[in-house]
């Protein structure tokens, strides 16, 4: 298992390094292998995970709701690597543009590291340390367009989340001062004796650092009111980056969250630590639900998206009944796979119709034979419809409402899910729906896809979502069981 | 204010000496904040760092902590030297479009409303962490007030200019203010890590330049005035 966690330390960053020299084909290919290779790494990790951790030296160490976190990036990393082959495709023709295209590929394999090696960290340092390069490499990445726009995206964003990550720093601080109390001094963060000693910890200074920590990286979470940078920065980058946000980076954050979570249940009891979380969550859910109803554009659109089931995630662990946990884990997994494939299909329909903007856009279905109906069922898929991994993972959640009394909190997230659905759907069916004559005159647009490598990793998630969705695989819901049972704590 | 009340013994000479500098650093807050020159703010910046890393040094010795010695050299020689030599590299030069060094006007509220809504906001900080149950054996918790109230001004700093490199040298004094904490409530830390953070800044200081320049390159000035577009 040792040889699989070194190994996911290790590709990503052979991959960039070869996307920085080697030519397109060879960069293309590696960096697909890479992305496969990990993810197939990932899934090698789950029966091991699903029964004890696994740990290399004293920094790295594996549960199983690190395997949950990775297992969302894995997937992600994998289908963003072969939907980049066709995204660069067209885009290999001057000097420039191959340096901007080895530039993204290599940016996206730097990435993809940053983000499986923090849920990888058994330090609550180095955790903050892996969250704050994935920022700066997803600042660049953002900033690569090169348009006004993007330049703007990109300052808001390094401006906010380190502003953000400066405020979780602190909370990393008094977690130390907190475990100092009791573990005595150059105690190095290790999340596994701080969480063993934390019925001990001193109460105050482990407040303050689960209210830092949640405010901290909830900032690159999205949740309600630090969300401001996301819409910016998912609308901005290109659209194999804003998959790896939305689907993953957002999702690493709150995986920080949740482990602060859990030394915060075990030394403050579950009162504190889901209020402020339930707060957090039904906020961010009621803002998002409130702006999907008024979205022009197609990437912002999914963007809010994003801080609506951001906020789904934070108050179904504030519900805190087993089968809710077991859904929040399955929900980040649905959300990563459902969230990663409208990202990517918006990709293919603002390259098909060289816009940005869906008013510019009518009559996809009909000129995009896989595409539009792909994105078609994605959008259903992101708004819960079964037989969909997300209606699975609501349905649990909002059921963990109800067993644990939170009746109506689970009844303001079915209303908000709902509103949120009604924007959605108005939006994309204009796009989607519309005929295809009245968009700019006579139509000029030719039927068919600008790439299949573009569709492969759509279908993909479709069925990921599909699997999720009607049957989980044993190890897979074994796994989600026991990383809903390390949130739990000792009961 | 417990700290404050009458009934209390004096304070140590370490303890007032450790006070006093954690309030310069404070000042020099204010000082950035209000700060009418570019270049001046980028100086402002760099005695501050010195300051915290003169008190890292009197900790270091006062209570024989020697990995301190290391943390405030390493802390010195990126915060006081390389960052303040990159930043300033990357002002356009003079005669430039846009390289005017002249930021007083970048305020989003006048000189005077800045300086009185920092004063709440620290005041704030200050008394709010003062009043909580946390003492360390390293410094006095009035530094760690202080700490607190750096960062909040700090964040003033940002939310009210709008010119990139203030925000920038805001977010930096940020990070000070944090390390003022640290070094009152987790001096004990593995220095290891301490260092780490240190370079992480380094990686956040390289990129915020990257970004500066890419927005200077394109909007031929240092004002976020442009930086309205994206909305809703």
């Amino acid at each position: 298992m040792i040889i699989v966690l070194v190994f996911l330390l290790v590709a990503p960053v052979i991959a960039a390094l070869v996307a920085l020299v080697a030519p397109a084909r060879a960069c293309n290919v590696v960096t697909a292998v890479a992305g496969a290779g990990s993810f197939a790494a990932v899934i090698v990790l789950i029966p091991t995970a699903a029964h004890h951790d696994v740990t290399l030296g004293s920094y790295l160490r594996v549960d199983a709701l690190s395997v949950v976190f990775l297992l969302a990036t894995g997937f992600l990393y994998a289908a963003v690597a072969v939907y980049l082959i066709g995204y660069l495709r067209v885009d290999r023709n001057s000097p420039a543009e191959l340096r901007h295209a080895r530039r993204l590929q290599a940016g996206l394999n730097i990435f993809a590291w940053s983000m499986l090696a923090a849920p990888m960290m058994s330090s609550l340092a180095l955790l903050w340390v892996a969250i704050e390069v994935t920022t700066v490499v997803s600042a660049l990445l953002v900033a690569l367009e090169g348009t006004a726009g993007a330049a703007e995206a990109a300052w808001k964003y390094v401006l906010i989340a380190s502003a953000g990550l400066g405020i979780a720093l602190l909370g990393t601080i008094f977690a130390y001062y907190a475990g100092e109390q009791i573990l005595g001094q150059s105690y190095d963060l290790t999340f596994v004796p701080l969480l063993h000693a934390a019925a001990h910890l001193p109460r105050t200074p482990v407040r303050l650092a689960f209210v830092l920590a949640v405010l901290g990286f909830g900032t690159k979470v999205g949740f309600f009111p630090v969300h401001t940078w996301l819409p910016d920065a998912h609308s901005e980058a290109p659209a194999p980056v804003s998959a790896l946000l939305s689907g993953s980076l957002l999702a690493v954050s709150f995986y920080a969250i949740l482990r602060y979570y859990q030394v915060a249940q075990a030394a403050l009891g579950s009162g504190f630590p889901r209020a402020v979380l339930l707060t957090f969550g039904v906020a961010s859910l009621l803002f998002a639900a409130l702006s999907l109803l008024d979205q022009r554009d197609l990437k912002r659109l999914f963007a809010y998206s994003s801080v609506e089931h951001m906020g789904i995630l934070a108050i179904g662990v504030s519900f805190g009944a087993p089968v809710a946990l077991i859904g929040v884990l399955l929900h980040v997994l649905a959300h990563a796979a459902a969230k990663g494939n409208a990202f990517m299909g918006a990709g293919v329909m603002l390259r098909k119709f060289a816009v940005k903007h869906v008013s510019g856009v009518k009559g996809g279905l009909d000129l995009l034979p896989w595409s539009g109906p792909l994105l078609l069922v994605t959008v259903l898929a992101l708004s819960a419809m079964p037989p969909f991994g997300i209606f699975r993972s609501e349905f649990m959640i909002v059921a963990g409402g109800f067993e644990s009394s939170r009746d109506i909190f689970a009844a303001i997230l079915v209303v908000l899910v709902t509103v949120a659905f009604l924007g959605i759907a108005a939006t994309t069916n204009a796009m989607l729906l519309g005929p295809a004559s009245d968009s700019t005159g006579p139509t000029t647009i030719s039927r068919g896809e600008p790439s299949a490598w573009m569709v492969a990793p759509v279908l993909a998630g479709l069925v990921v979502l599909l699997v999720l969705g009607l049957h989980p695989p044993a190890h897979l819901t074994e796994l989600l069981a026991r990383g809903a049972a390390e949130l739990r704590g000792p009961a | 204010m417990h700290t404050l009340a009458a009934a209390d013994p004096a304070p140590s000479v370490f303890a007032g000496g450790s006070n006093v500098i954690a309030l310069i650093v404070l000042l020099l807050e204010f000082g950035m904040l209000r700060q009418a020159m570019r270049r001046d703010q980028i100086r402002l910046y760099a005695v501050q760092s010195a300051a915290i890393s003169v008190l890292a040094i009197i900790v270091a010795a006062a209570r024989n902590l020697p990995d301190l010695y290391a943390l405030a050299f390493c802390s010195a020689a990126i915060k006081v030297v390389v960052v303040p030599v990159v930043v300033r590299r990357l002002l356009p030069r003079p005669g430039q479009q846009g390289a005017g060094d002249e930021i007083a006007g970048s305020g989003a509220l006048s000189v005077a409303s800045t300086v009185l809504v920092a004063i709440v906001v620290a005041a704030f900080g200050f008394f709010a962490i003062g009043t909580l149950p946390i003492r360390s054996p390293i410094l006095p918790i009035t530094a760690l007030a202080i700490a607190f109230a750096v960062v909040l001004v700090a964040f003033v700093l940002m939310i009210l200019r709008r010119d990139v490199v203030s925000q920038a040298i805001g977010f930096f004094s940020l990070e000070n203010g944090v390390s003022l904490a640290a070094l009152v409530v987790a001096a004990t830390m593995p220095l290891i890590f301490e260092v780490v953070f240190l370079f992480d800044l380094l990686v956040a200081v390289v990129v915020f330049g990257l970004l500066i320049r890419v927005h200077h390159g394109r909007a031929e000035s240092l004002s976020t005035s442009e930086l309205t577009s994206l909305r809703g």
